[in-house]
């Protein structure tokens, strides 16, 4: 791994600031991606901020949203009782992230940040219609993921934090990588309490994506049987020794339903 | 370069590091401590689990700067006294290792995974539990056997 200038603010705005001093910096949270893609010499950055210092965790569970800090690790979320009550679909996904090791360190505000397509906290953020907050502003989930790896975020921007809306029933299902955990596909099917159900698909596109057939038939009828015929189109969708795009439509449709099964 | 500190089985260190220092790497050869193992090297294997203020992580995948400060337990502060922690007493009787290398990150693993989920552990969880930590020679039965029986003598 390259060398590079460490920094360990303690104020959001010093963060900023030493960002826009660096010559080729990256926000750290957990570190859990950016250190691996380091050794591997994939990035090599003038200099880490590490936001470890912003001490940015907790989560705040109510009856009609559950706002978790950037700085909030899986494994926080996971066992948190206000979360396992509101938003059972939130702390279960938050359970399957990576290994038990990883959620100790790993954090939701640098998930989002990376963006990785097959990354599990992008389908609760847009299947649940949730708000991520920035140092800047307020971003609603479904404009925050714009491409592989690449989100709405300013370069000096950092997340705050993320609010879910409380659903009426949601469940979270993936078929994760047996070595890397992460989720081949990965399906969050929510029944938001204004009525309308929201389908987002992690691991199979380049970014999470919604799949409207599915959400429209859902929202006529909520059933497995609603969607049993509704197939997303392989085209576009991710190719990689693990899975082939065809296999990995199967898999939205399967999980899709197995999703609405369990939804509650 | 950096100066550190932190505490490493209850004893006061320090060091000077650069940025790109691992944890891993301070404990191995600023400290000398070569019980954490790197199998890896990819955040995959988990022979490198240490406990950071209480809670198990990967040791390759952490930066010594960012543990400033930090209580560090690894696999030499299990033992108290010259007598095995229960853990590893039961991975002895239950046959739960063949080379070893894997060991330290299994023992840290488990003895994190008691101090979460308590002493009776069925056997579904525990496998659940060890998905960070990878074992190439015993095929985990014996593994599993161990924490078990190790978990109720805690």
């Amino acid at each position: 791994m390259d060398n590079f200038n460490y920094h360990r603010p303690s104020k959001p705005a010093d963060a900023a600031k030493a960002m826009k001093k660096a010559k080729d910096g990256k926000f750290m949270s957990g570190g859990m991606t950016l250190l691996p893609t380091m050794k591997q010499g994939l990035a090599s950055p003038t200099d880490i901020i590490d936001l470890g210092g912003l001490k940015n965790s907790g989560v705040t569970a109510a009856a009609a949203k559950v706002v978790v800090k950037a700085g909030t690790v899986h494994a926080d979320v996971a066992s948190d009782k206000g979360v396992k009550k509101a938003i059972p679909a939130l702390a279960k996904l938050a359970s399957g992230i990576g290994d038990p090791h990883v959620r100790n360190r790993g954090t939701i505000g640098g998930s989002i940040a990376n963006n990785d397509p097959a990354a599990d906290y992008p389908a609760a953020v847009v299947g649940l219609g949730a708000t991520v907050q920035t140092s800047a502003r307020k971003i609603p989930g479904d404009k925050f993921f714009t491409g592989m790896f690449e989100t709405a975020l300013k370069s000096d921007e950092i997340v705050s934090a993320v609010e879910f809306p409380v659903p009426k029933r949601a469940a979270y299902v993936k078929f994760p990588n047996p070595a890397s955990r992460y989720a081949m596909v990965g399906v969050m099917v929510a029944e938001l309490k204004d009525g309308s159900v929201r389908v987002a698909v992690t691991g199979a596109g380049p970014k999470v994506f919604r799949v409207p057939e599915m959400e429209k038939a859902l929202q006529a009828k909520f059933s497995a049987d609603a969607i049993a015929g509704i197939q997303v189109k392989a085209k576009g969708l991710n190719s990689d020794i693990h899975a082939s795009p065809e296999y990995r439509a199967h898999l939205v449709n399967v999980l899709a339903r197995r999703a609405v099964a369990a939804a509650k | 370069m950096s100066a550190i500190s932190m505490k490493v089985n209850g004893k006061a260190v320090c060091g000077t590091v650069e940025p790109r220092t691992l944890l891993v790497e301070f404990l191995r050869e600023n400290l000398g401590l070569t019980g954490t193992h790197v199998g890896c090297d990819t955040s995959q294997c988990g022979a490198c689990v240490v406990h950071v203020n209480g809670k198990a992580i990967k040791s390759c995948t952490a930066l010594a700067v960012a543990c400033d400060g930090a209580e560090v337990t690894t696999v030499e502060g299990l033992a108290k006294n010259g007598k095995l922690h229960p853990m590893q007493e039961a991975f002895r009787e239950h046959h739960g290792l063949q080379c070893g290398f894997c060991t330290p990150g299994m023992l840290m693993a488990a003895v994190d995974l008691v101090k979460r989920k308590g002493k009776k552990l069925d056997e579904a969880t525990i496998r659940h539990e060890l998905e960070g930590n990878i074992c190439r020679c015993t095929g985990y039965h014996n593994i599993v056997k161990a924490i078990q029986a190790g978990a109720e003598n805690m």
